[in-house]
């Protein structure tokens, strides 16, 4: 463990920016949702009444989980519920990062050389996030207390927080061993989180309909982190299995460590073959050996989605049958099929959000390429600049296509009419596109600042998790793609806001591409 | 014939710094042409501009009567590149890289591809992340030199290579040569394979040509350094303007002499008296630190 201390200030110092920048985020959004909701509801019933219709919506309660209370408190946490992931995310990539990454570009070689302890990188990593998520958690308590919610709930809230980020950073520790690459570390990591997630929404919306699928959640820890009910039960039991795990976790990454070479994963790569085949002689061939198997991972994980959406669908009937207030404040709002639609229509939103980070990291790939130097051994040959970076864009406009599809067909399937749900999915297509070419746009004009491309999703999810609840003015939330989408099954379908999207996201791409052919190659 | 590669002038600027400054580089149609310098030379910058990767922002510069931006895949048809510092795809092996990238030129020659894989002891299995860096280096030198091409670009080839491996590429080159229907331009550390397989040579300095010509030529130029024992006093010898670093100890005498003063210092030796002499012409190293040196004085 030698040398840890001057490592974790290492990690501090190349994190100076983008960790603080993810922690405030996280830590001051509770706050803003008690605003928003302190100005929403201008008396106590409105907020009983919202509560109510939440806490039954079955697309609401997948994607921010189970509403127990009609407090604000509650409200707020129910609010945030999307939260835990997001922080758990940050954990696992901040822990790759300065672990399996640093590895791979050989950074790692030349500090264990010096005085610096076997496992000094692998604790200075984890320790640096492990304080990020506590001060997460220690800004959530103080300015939920500080806003005037009750300080045992401000708390326990704070701390679920915490360990929904240490939790992932074990996992991450643990991926940083497993894979041989930092990027397939963070594709191991990032499925776990995402199967977790999974896990909780379908056993959460099953619970809902009183189906049988609601112990789903309990195999997530993300749904571990949701039955603290701060504000409600305030249960701190859960902190126990999620303390467990962590430590848990990075002590089996501690092990795995000791078990490897440096450079080397315990999932080794094995000899390939001697010749190339003979389909791989263009671009294209390149790329679909290059993004294949993301793309066919992304698409078997939202096949998974789409069973467990269609599967707990019944689950959302039933809600409407068995509340008859229910059914009549759907029933208002759009016929008795609007509870159904509603659900359908939620899920795309977030299927489109999820598969957006897919259309990015695809779109990357470019960027990638030219500064591994891949890209200058392409482009000495008889390659243009357009075959290579369309060749890469390909796969950023046609995989969400496909993993859409793939969500759609199965849920469709599942919930017994795919006609609708399919449209609702592939409808969003152009919203992802969009993304695609805001990111095409950065690597050409701004090749140094492509990676605010995520910063582009992330303020679309912002847009929608926060926009409609703080009120903010139209033309903020017509800033994010998705608030153009026809809302399908339940809105009526119009072809001329996908028209627009679509050219946008062309003229964006275009635009990126041509800058791409007429700057210097690598900057 | 026409040259195979004539720049003249040529500036580029990255911000406020200036890789390239007014570079001037020609390399004659079948020869092999060296590109020494000192790290951060502009060596790479050049071959880039040259491979129409980096626009110029100034200056001209043709490639095989092209011009390198503008004709760029055309051109990339008929040569072959290996850069400096090479990474492939981590998931592809290294046999995979050689077929794709030669396909991508044109085609490769099997029979020379399973030939020299051969003899750099190549396993073309590996995966690209299990190679060390001179295997990388292999992968890249195989697929440039199986292709049917008739320009090569190959920079610091042989950085990561075993003095076994980097016999085996002076061999390859050395047959190309005899061959003589490649050009092949070599950016290189390596003074001894420059020496032993350039025809002509360019040294460059912060952007600069500030040597270029045959070996012989350069060496011309430059101090050849001369021990001699003489049987009288030596007189005058110091007053000569083209004698350095003279060293006089009882009857023996050293010193260095520029080209043009070579004569009359032989002059005052023979009026001394000679009883033998020693004359080493000057090493590439010695050309190539005496520039170096002159760089680093400036940037005391």
């Amino acid at each position: 463990m030698t040398g840890t201390t001057g490592l974790l200030r290492l990690v501090l110092r190349r994190d100076r920016i983008i960790m603080p920048l993810w922690v405030l985020l996280f830590g001051v959004l509770p706050y803003v949702y008690v605003s928003g909701f302190d100005t929403l509801f201008g008396t106590v019933q409105e907020r009983i009444h919202y509560a109510q219709i939440s806490a039954a919506n079955a697309g609401f309660v997948g994607l921010y989980g189970p509403l127990h209370g009609d407090s604000l408190g509650e409200l707020t946490v129910w609010r945030g519920g999307f939260l835990p992931v997001m922080i758990g995310l940050a954990a696992l990539l901040t822990v790759i990062r300065h672990t399996r990454a640093d590895e791979e570009a050989g950074r790692t070689e030349l500090v264990r050389a010096g005085v610096v302890g076997r496992f000094a990188p692998l604790a200075a990593a984890v320790l640096a996030t492990v304080l990020a998520c506590l001060v997460i958690g220690v800004l959530v308590a103080v300015t939920l207390i500080g806003h005037g919610l009750p300080a045992g709930g401000s708390v326990a809230l704070g701390a679920s927080y915490a360990v929904s980020g240490w939790l992932f950073a074990g996992v991450g520790a643990v991926a940083a061993q497993l894979g041989d690459s930092g990027r397939g570390a963070r594709a191991i990591a990032v499925l776990v989180l995402g199967v977790s997630y999974v896990l909780r929404m379908g056993g959460d919306i099953s619970a809902l309909g009183g189906g049988r699928l609601d112990w789903m959640s309990w195999l997530s820890p993300i749904g571990w982190i949701h039955r603290v009910f701060p504000f409600g039960a305030d249960d701190w039991w859960p902190m126990v299995p999620a303390v467990v795990g962590t430590s848990a976790t990075v002590g089996v990454a501690a092990y795995l460590l000791t078990r490897r070479d440096l450079g080397g994963g315990l999932l080794a790569g094995r000899l390939g073959p001697a010749r190339a085949a003979g389909s791989l002689r263009s671009p294209i061939a390149l790329a679909w050996r290059l993004h294949r198997g993301l793309l066919i991972g992304w698409t078997a994980g939202f096949a998974a989605l789409g069973l467990v959406f269609g599967g707990v669908s019944t689950s959302v009937a039933q809600i409407a049958a068995d509340s008859s207030a229910m059914s009549r404040i759907f029933s208002q709002l759009g016929g008795s099929d609007s509870i159904m639609d509603a659900y359908f229509a939620s899920i795309a939103q977030t299927c489109a959000l999820i598969i957006s980070c897919y259309a990015v990291q695809a779109a990357l790939r470019i960027r990638d390429e030219e500064q591994s130097g891949h890209a200058e051994a392409m482009l000495s040959t008889d390659v243009s600049r357009w075959a290579w970076s369309a060749s890469h864009l390909l796969f950023a406009l046609l995989g969400p296509a496909v993993a859409l599809l793939a969500e759609g067909v199965v849920a469709g399937l599942v919930h017994g009419d795919p006609g609708p749900v399919v449209a609702s999915s592939l409808a969003q297509l152009p919203a992802v596109w969009v993304l695609a070419g805001v990111t095409t746009l950065l690597i050409g004009v701004a090749p140094k600042l492509a990676a605010a491309a995520w910063a582009v999703v992330a303020a679309a999810l912002l847009i929608l998790m926060v926009g409609p609840l703080l009120e903010v003015d139209q033309w903020v939330l017509d800033l994010s793609p998705f608030t153009h989408v026809p809302h399908l099954p339940g809105a009526s379908f119009t072809v001329v806001p996908l028209l627009v999207l679509t050219l946008i996201a062309a003229a964006l791409g275009g635009a990126g591409l041509i800058a791409l052919r007429r700057r210097d190659v690598p900057v | 014939m026409a040259d195979a590669i004539d720049v003249e002038g040529l500036i580029k600027r990255f911000g406020a710094v200036t890789a390239l400054d007014g570079l001037d580089l020609r390399v004659a149609t079948g020869e092999v042409h060296g590109f020494l310098g000192p790290n951060g030379a502009g060596k790479t910058t050049t071959i880039r501009v040259l491979l129409g990767l980096m626009r110029a922002d100034g200056g001209t510069a043709r490639l095989l009567g092209g011009d390198p931006w503008a004709d760029a895949t055309a051109l990339h048809r008929r040569l072959a590149y290996v850069p400096g510092d090479v990474t492939f795809w981590p998931s592809l092996t290294g046999g995979e890289v050689i077929d794709l990238l030669g396909r991508l030129r044109g085609g490769v020659d099997r029979k020379r591809r399973d030939d020299l894989v051969e003899r750099f002891e190549l396993d073309p299995r590996k995966k690209g992340r299990a190679y060390s860096k001179g295997n990388r280096q292999k992968v890249a030198l195989v697929a440039a030199l199986a292709s049917d091409v008739e320009l090569l670009i190959l920079d610091e080839p042989t950085s990561g290579l075993d003095p076994l491996m980097e016999e085996v590429f002076r061999e390859v080159i050395l047959e190309e040569k005899r061959r003589g229907d490649r050009t092949v331009l070599l950016s290189s550390h390596i003074l001894s394979e420059v020496e032993a397989l350039c025809d002509r040579l360019t040294i460059i300095r912060a952007g600069r040509a500030v040597e270029t010509g045959t070996l012989a030529d350069l060496r011309h130029l430059t101090r050849t350094t001369i021990r001699a024992e003489l049987t009288g006093p030596v007189n005058g010898l110091a007053a000569i303007a083209g004698v350095h670093d003279l060293k006089t100890e009882d009857g023996r005498v050293a010193f260095d002499v520029d080209a043009e003063a070579l004569e009359p210092a032989l002059k005052s030796l023979v009026e001394a008296g000679v009883r033998s002499l020693v004359s080493q012409p000057p090493s590439l190293e010695e050309l190539f630190l005496r520039h170096y040196a002159r760089d680093t004085e400036a940037a005391r």
